[in-house]
Order: C-alpha cells, then structure tokens, then sequence
C-alpha cells in the first residue's frame, strides 16, 4: 500500500505530464504483482464502484472522533477523506501496512455491513498518506490528475508497445492484469481479445488547412455535418454492450440508454454521441450535465435522453469491415441501419454537394447548436487507426468573436505559476439602477458596467503572454490570492465556438472553448463589446437551428 | 472535588485582575508592561523577532539578547527607544513583578515570559514548539496558575511530520533531479535558518543560496553561533549554471518572476500548512514539506496538561477548536481574541 500511497501523493503535485509519465513507469517497473494490477485499475476503470464509503465512515468516527472537533476540521480542510486520514487517531502499535492486494482483497468480498470494521483495521494499519490513498481509493476516482489514457501511455512506454496495442485488447483485461504485465515485460503473449466487445483505435481528422485545398476533387469526397456532441464507439456482442470514449475509456455505466439499446447485436460502430430531445440535437452542454457521472439518475435519463448519430461500421456479426473504402462501408451502415434501427439512433447525413462553392456555402451557414462545422472524408478510404495524412478532414466553422474587456487575471500552474495567464473578462452592460455604494462605475463607458462572461488561458503567445503579465501587474487595483483585479483598460478579442445561457457567470452567459484571439492595444475599452451583441450571436444560433433542422431531420 | 483542585481554582482566580488584554495587547498591569504588543507602547516585553510580536516603535524593548539582535536587524537601532536584554534566565524586578524569559523553542532567541506576581505565576508562552530544532533552545514546560498559549495549528488534523525526515525528503529529490534547481519556499526568520541547518546534519555540504531577504538574517544566524556553512546570495549567472542548486527564498518568490531565472525548478514549501492537500494545490508547489515551527495538536494539548495550569487563554489562531477540547478535559479555557497576530508566515 505505501508505494501506491507515495505514487498517488506525488502525482498530486506533479504538474507536467512527462514527470506524471516517469511517475507511473517507475512504478509500474517496480511494483510487484498482483499489486501493480490493482494500482491500474484504480487509476483507470475505478476498483470499488458500490463501496457504503460514507456510511463506513460515520460508523467509524462515531467512536473515535469528536464530533465538534471533526465539524471544525472537516470545514478546514474541505475534504471528508483527507479530514479522516489526518485526524485518524495512531494506534500506540502499528501492526505492518497491508498491500494493496491484501486492500483489495479484504474489501472486494465484504459485505456491505462489514465494509466499516474491515476499513478501520486497515486505517489503523496505516500512516497519515497510507489512510489517504485508501480512502480515494475506496472512493472511486483517485483525482489524481492522471486519466486512463495517461495510464496506459505509461506501460506503452515502460514495454516499446504503441498504447493502441494497449488499448485494443485493454476491456478484454480484468484486474490485476497479470497477462498484460507479462506480455509488457515479453514474458507471455498477447492476451487474445476474441470474442469480447473490445475498443479499436478510432481514425481521426486532421484540420483542413490552405494547402489541402490545392488536390481537393469534389468527387472523391463524401461531406458530413461536423456534429458537437463526443466521439464514441459502441461495441455490441449479444448482451455485452460497451460504449467507449475517443480515447478508450469505458463509458457504459453513465449511458445505460444507450446501453439498452444496442442489446442483442454483434457490431463495432463509430457515431457521435450527443442529447438529443424530439431528435433535435441540445447544445453540448446539455451533453456535459451526464459526461463525469458515474450514477445516472432516472430523471436524468428523461431530462438529458442520450442518443448516437453513426459514422461508420467497422465489425458487423464478427466481419472486420476496417479494410473496406468508406463508399462500402457506409452502404453497409445504412443497410444495417434500415434493418433494425435501434432506438435512440440515427445515421448522420450525408450532405450533398458538387462543387467547392456550393461547399463553401454550406460552411458558411453551419452555425446551428449541435453542428460544429463540416467533415469531409475521401470515398476510397480504408478505415485507418490514429490520424492519418490525406483520408479525413475537419473544416470547423469559423469562429465567433467578440471584444472583451479583461477584469481579472490568476496566476497559472506549473510553468506558467510565475505569470497571470488565465483571464476572466467581461463586456458591457446597461446599468439598471445606479447606486451610490461600491466603486465608482461607468466612468469608462457611461452608464455601463461590465460583467464577466467567460475565461480563457489560450490562444496568445508566449510573447503576448508576457506583455499582458506586465500589464496585469501593473494595473492591479486588488488582489485575492492569486487572483488580480485588473483596471478595465485592456480589450481582448476573444474567439469561441459557440455561446449559450448559462448562470456560470454574472452575464449570464457562457462560451464554448473561448481562447484569445488578438490583443487589441489600440482600443479604447469602452468600444468594446455589450452583452446585446453577445446575446444576437446566441439568438443567430438559435434561428439557424430552425432554418436547419428539417435537413437534418430528413434522413 | 478534591482540595488541589480547589486551591488551585483559587491561585488562578483574580489573576486577570493584573494581567489581561487591550487593543494594544497583554498588558500586565503592576508592571506597566505589555507582552508582543499590536501597537507601540512604553514599555514591551517581546517574545520573539517576528514581525506580527516584535513591532517598531516601543519606547523601551525586553527581550532575550538573540531577538534584541534579530529586532535591531529587521528595524534599526533606533526600532525602539531602549533595548534592554535579559542577562542569562535570571529573573528581574519589574515594579514588585518577578520577569523571566524561558526558551519557547519556536525560533533562535524565542522565549516565554514568566510573570510571577502575588504569588500567583502566568507564563505567556508566545509562539513555541516542542519538536527538535537544532538553532534554538528547546522549550521548558513551567508551572503555571494561568498558561497563555498559541493555536495556529489547534485542530486535530495537525500532525507535524519529523522536520529530520522533511528535510532528507528534499536532498533526495536534489539526487533524484541533479539537472533542477530546487526552490524552497520558506519564512525568512527561523525556518529557513533550521532547514539549512537540518540539510547540513544530513550531510548536505554544497553551497546553498539564499534570496536577498533572507541572507542577512541567515548571517546573523551565523554570527549568534547557528553554523550554517556555506551560504551565499543567488549569483547573476546563467539559468543553466544553478541547475541542482538549493535555493532558499521567501515563498511568495517561489512563483513570482525572480524564479524565472532557474532552469525548470522543483518548487518547494517548508510549512505546516503543507499537511493539508487544498493547501498544497493553493501554492502550487511540487514538493511540499510539512516542516513547522509551531506546536501541533498533540503538543499543543500536551503542553498545556504539562504546565498543570487550571486556567488556559488563548492568544491567536484556531482559538475555538482549541477552547473546545481543553473545555471538554475539565480545564478553563478562553480566547483572548487578541488582534495583530498572523499565522500565514508560517
């Protein structure tokens, strides 16, 4: 347990990836096995998903702790199991620390009223980091900063394999992934994935750029909506169902619809997932309320029903269609599709065009909730892991603007904890009511006052990023921690993908995947931006989507 | 109850009467003498030489010769009318008032004020710890009617580290990482003088440099007889040429623009704040360590049930998780809600 515990702790403070990749590597070199197995499975699927964690807890501390004490402590520290690990009173004889195979062992096969005794004698057994670990770990999700795909990029690199060697075998492993560390170390073969409705590697886009244009045959490609939900693949074998991430990670348990509804099928499919109600595609945030939940409530289902749009069929009743050109394995989908049409999907469209104006036009309308732009994919392309040069593009619209003025900026993390480089910024709004009270306002834009509606930390250079430092440090006129208010004199003009209600912020607004697009020195930030102007962007969107959704209905 | 408790319920009683708080801090009343006051006054006894207990201004200053030097550092000569520093741990006479100073532990020079009065005894503790410090005298437990103490780290979740195994915890990420500089973050009175003093018990006998702020008081160190070997100020050379270098500075620098001139840095906090993980996240450091010169929660308890004293006032920090638990053991305990004191140094 104490090398897992030193592994999580310091992964909490480890900021770059590659000191986060030399973290795991050296572990997973040295820890032994079946140790090393359970260590993956917690960073990655989770060990313990049903624990009674909180109840244990309560029964524990109810003899031991306080309970004025434990309040006081608890709202300090702000977190329950770091509060119990530090607070838990030593044993005057410690007996030896389990392993983390030991941990497992006495947990998994507890039943639920014994969970609590089990898990006092193993805290006893602990130091101060050793109870912390064990109870993230009891937890669920370790929060360590190191997602599934990082884990497995660790034993790519401790072994020389390609992690999507990893990856395509990876959900027909169970814990503690004893084959898979012997044939990482050369000492066993390749675990066979037959038969289990494993992930392979999607093929993915590369970004149209000038020069693509140049060998661009209208005739050789097919055009699709660029829809903004996430990639998914589902992979059905009769009653085994999985859905899986971009990057691999098993996502059934936070889509039992969809789950549901691929029951009873043999294929490997490629689509888009999205919230979808009456077939009209909700904005991503829609989607972003059911992504990260490990416990799917029924009014969730209804309120935030899931759907899959499909792309492509890559396995259909155990044929690998991967080779085929996608002009073959597209009639195969919307054939398959016909035949048995499950419920909560869709195939996404093809959209028809003959030359690059009437394509050009195409993308210029694309503004609709739910479409991100345009994908082109070649006819003749074979279905490719990874990204390869020259089979599919992305062409995202443009992009929506807005000139923005900075109100607060924070100190980064890792090599940026030296300088202010994310930004909360604001445009203006009409002051309804002036008072008398707190600081002078609308001396810069009479009668307004500004008000925040969004942050970004990208977008400006390393250049940009110094000049706008020195700016922030010298126009301070209030610091919170790490945070600085800043005088309302620098305008940003910042791009974003789409803008949507929201009561993060004060505007009332939020943006999608803000990032700063240009500083404008030059001007005077009382010509920046109202949220008038912000808000017509949103109802732009909104009156294309009505313009829209009949084509995007009519498959 | 039985007849001890009794007697000393009646020692402790009345003793607010010539010892208790006002805006400008503890007064004691016969003496004519505050204890770390907010605010200058006439006459001052001070603890220690931190900045929050040791102000300018006073017209007269007692304190141990240690913290008169530190004192005469951080504000001058003229930082008060009259320096007057206690010979040895003799007690003096102030106005019939029986003064004396015993090591507090907490940092070099750093002392608890004995008053004994009528024959009632108040020891004011100032700041202290109870853990090993190899720069200053360890803490003497004194009986006492009324014990004031501290509670920057009166919750139970404080539980110092062993500061020995802190600092070897640092040295091996200088050996794990030979191509970084290691930035360590650390108060610039005390803590940085016992890191580097606890580095070189370890062995560790390269030059360390120090951040201006700190290298004068760490020279002061040197000549009140703390070895601190070899320290020097950070030289102008190229990021390249400080690559594992220990480097100790105060902690807003750790990630403020003078950091940038070392090579991809291993930032550190020397802290007790550095137990709890929200306070890691805030100051972003890499390699926290959990080093403090305070007592922690069990010290805490355990000094005060040391002292024997019936009546217990405390001066600043988390008074009220403190109060609680004393309360909770049959003693009595109050805070004194005393202004002018922080704990953010730490």
């Amino acid at each position: 347990m104490e090398p897992f515990a030193l592994l999580l702790d310091t992964l909490t403070t480890t900021p770059s990836r590659k000191g986060k990749l030399s973290l795991l590597t050296d572990y997973f070199r040295s820890a032994p096995d079946p140790d090393r197995g359970f260590a993956l499975a917690a960073l990655t699927d989770g060990l313990f998903p049903r624990l009674p964690l909180r109840r244990s807890l309560a029964t524990l501390l109810e003899t031991r702790v306080d309970p004025v004490l434990y309040a006081l402590s608890r709202d300090y520290v702000g977190d329950t199991a770091e509060t119990v690990a530090l607070m838990w009173p030593e044993p005057e004889l410690r007996e030896p620390a389990p392993r983390l195979a030991e941990t497992v062992a006495a947990l998994a096969t507890a039943e639920p009223s014994e969970v609590a005794a089990i898990l006092g004698h193993l805290l006893d057994r602990l130091d101060v980091r050793g109870r912390w670990a064990l109870l993230k770990l009891v937890g669920g999700a370790p929060r360590v900063g190191v997602s599934a795909r990082l884990a497995k990029t660790a034993l790519a690199e401790m072994s020389g394999n390609d992690v999507a060697d990893i990856e395509e075998i990876w959900h027909a492993l169970t814990p503690p992934y004893t084959d898979l560390f012997q044939w990482l170390e050369g000492e066993g073969p390749r675990p066979d994935a037959g038969g289990k409705p494993v992930f392979r590697p999607l093929m993915l886009a590369h970004a149209i750029e000038e020069p693509d244009w140049a060998g661009f045959v209208p005739e050789e490609f097919a055009a699709e909506w660029k829809w903004d939900g996430i990639r998914v693949q589902v992979a059905a074998h009769g009653e085994h169902v999985r859905i899986f991430s971009r990057t691999g990670d098993d996502i059934s348990r936070t889509f039992p619809d969809i789950v549901a509804a691929f029951e009873g099928y043999d294929v490997l499919l490629d689509g888009e997932l999205l919230v979808a109600r009456r077939g009209l595609v909700a904005p991503f945030n829609d989607l972003q309320q059911r992504l990260n939940r490990k416990v799917v409530t029924g009014r969730m289902l209804k309120e935030h029903p899931a759907h899959v749009r499909l792309y492509d069929l890559l396995i259909a009743s155990g044929d690998d269609l991967r080779a085929l050109s996608f002009r073959e394995r597209r009639d195969r989908l919307e054939t398959w599709h016909a035949a048995h049409a499950p419920p909560l999907t869709d195939v996404s469209p093809l959209v028809p065009f003959s030359t690059r104006e009437e394509l050009d036009a195409l993308w210029t309308g694309a503004r609709q909730d739910g479409i991100e732009g345009l994908m082109l994919k070649r006819w003749t392309s074979p279905y490719l892991s990874g990204r390869p040069r020259g089979h599919w593009f992305k062409w995202k619209r443009a992009a929506l603007t807005l000139d923005c003025v900075l109100m607060y900026a924070q100190r980064g993390s890792g090599k940026r904890s030296s300088y202010y480089s994310d930004y909360t910024f604001g445009v203006w709004r009409e002051i309804a009511e002036p008072t008398l009270e707190g600081p002078p306002r609308g001396d810069i834009y009479p009668g307004h006052e500004l008000v925040p509606v969004g942050k970004a930390y990208s977008g400006m250079t390393d250049a940009e990023l110094l000049e706008i430092d020195r700016f922030v440090r010298t126009h301070t006129v209030e610091q919170f921690g790490p945070v600085r208010a800043v005088e309302p004199r620098l305008v940003l003009e910042v791009a974003f993908d789409a803008i949507f209600p929201s009561s993060r912020h004060k505007s009332g607004l939020a943006m999608r995947f803000p990032r700063i697009h240009r500083i404008r020195w030059d001007k005077p930030p009382g010509e920046a931006d109202t949220i008038d102007a912000a808000r017509a962007l949103m109802g732009a969107q909104a009156e294309d989507a009505g313009a829209r959704r009949s084509k995007s209905l009519s498959d | 109850m039985n007849f001890s408790t009794i007697k000393n319920t009646m020692t402790a009683a009345g003793l607010d009467q010539w010892l208790y708080p006002t805006e400008r801090g503890l007064y004691c009343e016969p003496a004519g003498v505050y204890i770390d006051p907010a605010r200058a006054v006439d006459r001052a006894i001070i603890t220690h030489g931190h900045s929050d207990h040791a102000r300018p201004g006073h017209g007269a200053v007692l304190a141990t010769p240690e913290t008169i030097e530190v004192m005469k550092l951080r504000l001058g000569e003229d930082g008060a009318g009259r320096y007057e520093s206690t010979a040895g741990r003799h007690a003096l006479s102030i106005n019939g008032v029986s003064v004396r100073l015993v090591p507090a532990g907490h940092i070099l020079g750093s002392a608890q004020v004995v008053l004994d009065w009528n024959g009632q005894r108040a020891v004011v503790s100032g700041d202290y710890k109870r853990s090993a410090d190899p720069t200053c005298d360890a803490f003497e437990p004194i009986a006492c009617d009324v014990f004031v103490t501290e509670a920057t780290f009166a919750l139970p979740v404080f539980r110092h580290e062993l500061a020995v195994r802190e600092v070897g915890r640092l040295l091996a990420s200088l050996r794990r990482n030979p191509e970084r500089a290691h930035l360590v973050g650390a108060y610039g009175l005390g803590k940085c003088q016992r890191v580097i003093r606890l580095a070189r018990d370890a062995g560790y006998d390269a030059p360390i440099y120090l951040h201006g702020a700190h290298l004068a008081m760490s020279e002061l160190y040197q000549r009140l007889g703390v070895d601190l070997g070899d320290i020097r100020p950070v030289p102008d050379v190229k990021p390249a040429e400080l690559a594992g270098a220990l480097v100790l500075c105060p902690p807003a620098a750790v990630d403020d623009r003078w950091s940038r001139r070392f090579p991809d840095p291993v930032t550190a906090f020397a802290s007790g704040w550095m137990r709890i993980k929200g306070r890691v996240r805030q100051s972003g450091v890499e390699l926290p360590l959990v080093i403090s010169d305070h007592a922690d929660w069990p010290e805490l308890i355990a000094t005060v049930l040391e002292t024997g004293a019936e009546d217990v006032w405390v001066t600043h920090g988390r008074d009220d998780a403190l109060v609680y638990e004393l309360s909770r053991r049959g003693l009595k305990a109050r805070a004194l809600a005393l202004v002018g004191f922080e704990d953010e140094g730490e």
